[in-house]
């Protein structure tokens, strides 16, 4: 795997490249399994709803990682995620697109790092924003 | 109608800034696998060792997001690591109202990290659903002494 983006590359209001994951509902068992988190909201149907909710919601921590993978493949094999804080301000259902996006606010180096904030959030189908948040990566450097 | 007096109790209070005993978590290297696969990656390096070893880890690292599982053991109830507060609250019903993960170092398979919480703020607020009581909770990773990384969650419970 060969180094895409240095950090000389990067440019303030540039866009990264936006990850979809359809989040079905093996998607979400998948997920229950590798995090550890059985809240049948997200699984068993009748238990949302009975909650008050009108399907099962996707995990926000799903989408806290979908924001890290779309990190890790804009800044690999080289590159760091540092850092990534968002807020689940919107709930997504099951069988709906989860799409992920990026852009960077400012570049900076510090303490012998290359260091990239972005704001990053995902959105549904019809544009609204449900987890706004921000990351921190690092960057190699074309000079080594 | 009477304003309903705050949910908020001196008990809660009291647990802001108190620190847990550690609780013992593992980075297991089927569990980065598992959870990269979960997360849709492709990239080998969370799958084979020696890639890992090649792009400078020590181990398959794990990915943006997991921090291990704590080792699970019924006979050991005490071993558990609970996202939900330390304290008793009126509302049964949950929802994660945000994370944030500060790496200050990689985290690879192989690792045993052990993890202290502690809640930093307690609020309630009148929402959509309902009255809301929001938790946030900084929990901190070491490997030994190390601070490797430090996770904050946001636990809203209406």
């Amino acid at each position: 795997m060969e180094q895409k983006v240095y950090f000389e590359d990067v440019q303030e209001g540039q866009e990264i490249p936006a990850l979809t994951m359809h989040c079905d509902s093996q998607r979400l068992v998948m997920w229950a399994a590798a995090s550890g988190d059985f809240y049948q909201i997200h699984y068993d149907k009748d238990f949302a709803q009975a909650t008050g909710l009108p399907e099962r919601i996707v995990h926000g921590a799903l989408k806290h990682a979908l924001l890290g993978r779309m990190l890790h493949e804009w800044v690999a094999p080289r590159g760091r995620v540092k850092r990534l804080a968002v807020q689940y301000r919107g709930m997504d259902m099951v069988n709906e697109d989860v799409i992920c996006k990026g852009v960077v606010t400012k570049k900076y180096r510090q303490d012998g790092e290359n260091i990239v904030e972005l704001e990053v959030w995902t959105e549904n189908r019809q544009g609204q924003k449900t987890t706004p948040g921000t990351a921190i990566v690092i960057l190699p450097s074309r000079e080594g | 109608m009477t304003q309903p007096s705050s949910v908020i109790t001196d008990e809660m209070r009291a647990y802001i800034g108190k620190e847990s005993g550690p609780v013992v978590v593992e980075v297991d290297k089927s569990a980065c696998r598992m959870f990269a696969r979960a997360v849709g990656y492709t990239d080998p390096v969370f799958y084979d060792e020696e890639e890992a070893k090649r792009r400078g880890y020590r181990n398959i690292p794990a990915p943006p997001g997991f921090l291990g599982h704590v080792v699970y053991n019924p006979a050991r109830p005490e071993q558990r690591l609970d996202y939900l507060p330390p304290f008793k609250t009126p509302f049964t019903r949950i929802l994660n109202g945000g994370t944030d993960i500060e790496y200050l170092d990689d985290i690879c398979a192989g690792d045993v990290l052990t993890v202290t919480r502690k809640v930093v703020d307690i609020q309630e607020r009148q929402g959509r659903l309902g009255p809301m009581l929001i938790v946030v909770s900084e929990f901190t990773y070491r490997r030994g002494e190390q601070v490797v990384a430090k996770f904050r969650g946001t636990l809203i419970q209406y």
